[in-house]
């Protein structure tokens, strides 16, 4: 029974986690429109680059900050110099171009780090075990708990609760009339993208010591981001973190029968999704 | 399709000519590409080594393409992106393998035939997931699905794939056909093999792309909503393209084991799907042989860059910037650029297709109606037909009735709640309350699909065209889904009948767009575009017609032959029109029904409403202020 709770309890930080990681990518959908399957690789170049910060400071905060300012820097490039030219081409080549991009990143990453994974440690006031009750956790998971808790809730009020979402909400609406009525739509665009970009970034920096690095592991998280989704709902926040909930105790309740089949049991759920409400958890009918 | 209009282009001056001269010079010329291919094929073995192509490599190359073909029928022809075509290539891959290696089936023939089955029906089971939702949702799902095969082939299959060391062990091909029995040895006699397969695999691609089935999938990836309301039931025809381009899949990975006598298990990997797509969009998508110049091309970059030492490790990272490149500049990839120089350096009319014939009807056929109706019956009604957004009240409890061979007119004031209105009467909107009626038959909410083939169709206020096709393309897409119904699978018919392209010239010359018949629809005026618009609805066959502001942005000139247009189709049709242009209106209607504010303010003749003082206040703002 204690190794019941243990995963649910390890399912819920795993969940967390996978909700912080699919953040990005439902925020950029959610107002752009944009899927952006260059999103893995920006948690990869957030991993890496967090991981270059921490080596160079010993300062895991300071690695956050430098994780996030990359793929920020990465984001904004993008979008200045391909993505808004794309806005308005169908969706299929919004795909295309990302997941090109997502292609280039990678093998940059793969250029300066070389392909073998890199293991990161955990930060000191990471490092050993929590006991909660009769369960023993280690710290930092437990810590990343936190971490992702109280970034969805700054994320989320960045979005819903301050002017900067309700200009970017109405410009997917109608772009040119918030452009008439003198709001630079295009510039809150950009930091949109940025933001999501950011989101992916920081990601990567906090999973660096749970996962350790490596370039290919970006397709992997952004498959497992879009299941979350799929399942929550695209484009909708609060069904990235139902969503990413219910992944994480898919992926971790099954691992305690038969660790081989939780990655199966986890697209049987979105399947299962798909089949009775295709537009997801939290999401709305209609938008495509 | 351009690798069709390549062909037909060097031909077309004299194409009509020799039609009528007699069919011989025809079928040659219809038939030129495959002629290219098959001759391509046999000379590629003494030609391509010499710039240091190996059997294997041009083997694999051609497994990548026979792959490609079933994936731009879906990509390149339907668009429908899909990130999951693994599941199918190691689905195909896996069974025939398995069938060899484990000695369950002998023949290698069978084998593959029942891998490519297995992956066939694999297609319609991930296919009928995922094709319900379309664009992002589509490709993240599929990709999500192929994940799902990779996983499984390391778990729940494992006891059949090897897990992680896949199947080794392949026996190599042996063809039994019992009177011949030919031992295929690695080399040569496999690329002769592959070629064969990828042959018959091309030829029946091409019958596929060049039926009236294919005409429907390329409607659909023009405007895949105004093909389901000219009657096509768009979901089934996807779902079929789905399963083809699956069976296509697990032929390749079949022959892929057979090609290394070893069958990997990252033939499910989120890679294989990924080269797919990059090699197609690379090469150029609905092309057909884009995907095998994309393969070409990866394959041979790969090899080139190796030998360049200091590039080698690089090579995926040209890969991915030349492929952001083609994406944002040359969509339609390498083979889709040649095709336009070529096309350019001909200047002829590029889209002229040869083997149209040029019968017209002497009449557009029209659905015939129940035998029991009889002039002055209601056609169309509504019944207190309301429709509520949230708070926002539409329509508020409307009623209507459309007699027989009646002009019927809707007008009202800018937001009166006509369009929405018009699209809960074309069954394109469910209402909120009340029923609608056609002949007697509830039609409430059926679906736009179901409305046409009864015999209604609707023009509407902003042009939805399949703008990519010519002006024939566009009106044989009603006409076959009066001809065929909701679906047909004839995948491998051949599109053109006397009866069809009669018809459709019919159409064509209806609207007076004969001269424009082989124009590609984004070339012309936006006056032509509205009269195909209307055209289109005509060419459904259907006896009433629904018309959605159809003179709405046409000058003088236009504007008098549509107003000409819609009274001379009068005969045999009962018809709906909303316009704001009141002069045509009470011109060419018989009864006008006067929409306000959502709901009905009043009905009668023409010259009832032109008096009706209601009316007047209704357009001048006089209501507003009584009810202020």
């Amino acid at each position: 029974m204690s190794l019941f709770f243990s995963q649910l309890f390890n399912g819920l930080t795993t969940g967390l986690l996978l909700a912080l990681i699919s953040t990005g990518l439902t925020i950029i959908y959610g107002t752009l429109g944009v899927i952006n399957f260059a999103h893995g690789a920006l948690f990869v170049v957030g991993g890496y680059a967090g991981y270059t910060v921490y080596g160079l400071t010993d300062s895991f905060v300071l690695a956050l900050a430098g994780g996030s300012a990359v793929a920020l820097a990465c984001g904004l490039v993008m979008e200045r110099g391909l993505m808004r030219k794309f806005y308005s081409r169908p969706p299929e080549d919004q795909i295309l171009v990302t997941f090109g991009l997502s292609i280039i990143l990678i093998e940059i990453i793969r250029g300066i780090y070389g392909g073998v994974s890199l293991s990161v440690s955990p930060p000191e006031w990471g490092m050993g075990i929590a006991r909660i009750g009769s369960l023993i956790y280690p710290m930092y998971r437990l810590e990343t708990l936190a971490i992702a808790a109280v970034t969805l809730l700054v994320l989320y009020f960045i979005l819903y609760r301050t002017s900067l979402g309700l200009v970017v909400r109405a410009g997917i609406e109608d772009a040119q009339m918030v452009d008439a009525l003198g709001i630079n739509i295009k510039r809150a665009f950009l930091v949109v993208f940025g933001l999501g970009a950011m989101a992916a970034g920081f990601a990567g920096v906090v999973n660096s010591p749970i996962v350790a690095l490596t370039p290919d592991m970006g397709f992997r998280y952004l498959v497992e981001s879009f299941v979350v989704v799929v399942i929550g709902g695209v484009g909708s926040f609060p069904g990235a973190i139902v969503g990413g909930i219910i992944a994480g105790e898919i992926l971790s309740l099954t691992a305690m029968v038969n660790p081989q089949y939780s990655d199966v049991m986890l697209f049987v759920a979105m399947a299962l999704v798909l089949v009775f409400r295709p537009q997801g958890l939290m999401g709305q009918e209609g938008r495509e | 399709m351009s690798s069709v209009h390549t062909t037909t282009a060097a031909s077309a001056a004299s194409a009509r000519s020799v039609k009528q001269a007699g069919g011989g010079g025809l079928v040659m010329r219809g038939r030129l590409p495959e002629m290219w291919v098959g001759l391509g094929l046999v000379l590629a073995p003494f030609v391509l080594p010499a710039i240091g192509m190996s059997p294997d490599l041009l083997t694999r190359i051609l497994i990548l393409g026979l792959f490609g073909l079933g994936f731009d029928l879906l990509f390149g022809y339907t668009g429908l992106l899909s990130f999951g075509q693994a599941a199918f290539f190691g689905t195909g891959g896996f069974v025939t393998a398995y069938l060899l290696t484990d000695g369950v089936v002998g023949n290698m023939l069978l084998a593959l035939a029942i891998g490519t089955v297995v992956a066939a029906v694999t297609g319609l089971l991930i296919g009928y997931l995922t094709l319900r939702r379309t664009g992002i949702y589509f490709a993240m799902s599929t990709l999500a699905f192929g994940e799902m095969f990779f996983f499984m082939e390391n778990s729940v299959f494992k006891e059949y794939t090897g897990g992680e060391n896949g199947i080794a062990g392949v026996p190599s091909p042996e063809i039994a056909l019992g009177f011949i029995h030919i031992k295929v040895s690695s080399g040569w006699p496999m690329y002769w093999f592959v070629a064969l397969v990828f042959f018959v695999g091309y030829l029946i691609a091409r019958r596929i792309v060049r039926s009236p089935f294919g005409a429907v999938l390329k409607a659909i990836q023009g405007n895949p909503k105004r093909a389901m309301a000219l009657g096509h039931a768009i979901q089934s025809y996807k779902l079929m393209v789905f399963v083809v381009a699956a069976a296509y899949g697990g032929l390749a990975g079949g022959l892929l084991g057979l090609f290394q006598s070893y069958m990997p298990p990252d033939a499910f990997s989120l890679d294989t799907s990924a080269q797919l797509v990059i090699q197609t969009v690379m090469g150029g998508a609905g092309t057909l042989l884009g995907p095998l110049l994309g393969a070409t091309i990866w394959l041979y970059l790969y090899d080139g860059l190796q030998q360049i030492g200091s590039l080698g490790p690089y090579w995926k990272l040209i890969l991915g910037v030349v492929f952001v490149v083609l994406v944002t500049v040359f969509r339609r990839g390498v083979a889709g650029a040649l095709i336009q120089f070529w096309q350019r350096t001909r200047t002829l009319p590029a889209h002229i297709d040869a083997d149209a014939s040029s019968k017209v009807a002497s009449v557009l056929d029209i659905v015939p109606p129940l035998a029991t109706t009889r002039p002055g019956a209601p056609v169309l009604e509504a019944r207190g037909v309301s429709k509520h957004y949230g708070g926002l009240k539409a329509n508020s409890d409307i009623d209507f009735t459309l007699r027989e061979g009646e002009l019927h007119g809707v007008i009202g004031p800018n937001g009166a709640g006509k369009s929405t209105f018009f699209a809960m009467l074309a069954g394109e909107l469910p209402t909120t309350t009340g029923k609608v009626f056609f002949r007697g038959q509830e039609i409430t909410g059926i679906g736009v699909t179901s409305v046409c083939q009864l015999g209604m169709s609707k023009s509407y206020q902003i042009n939805q065209l399949f703008e990519h096709l010519t002006v024939r393309q566009n009106m044989m897409i009603p006409v076959l889904a009066r001809l065929r119904g909701r679906y047909r699978s004839d995948l491998l018919r051949s599109l053109h009948s006397d009866h069809l392209d009669s018809q459709v010239n019919a159409a064509i010359a209806l609207v007076d767009l004969s001269h424009h018949a082989d124009t590609q629809v984004s070339e012309m005026s936006y006056g032509e575009k509205r009269r195909l618009e209307i055209g289109l609805a005509l060419a459904t066959g259907a006896n009433v017609l629904l018309f959605d502001e159809p003179l709405a942005g046409l000058g003088p000139e236009e504007r008098v032959l549509v107003v000409a247009l819609l009274k001379s189709i009068r005969q045999g049709r009962s018809m709906v029109i909303v316009e704001h242009d009141m002069d045509a209106m009470f011109e060419l209607a018989e009864r006008i029904t006067v929409l306000y504010e959502g709901r009905k303010l009043t009905e009668g003749t023409p010259d009832e409403i032109r008096r009706d003082p209601s009316v007047q206040a209704a357009y001048l703002g006089g209501m507003d202020d009584e009810s202020a």
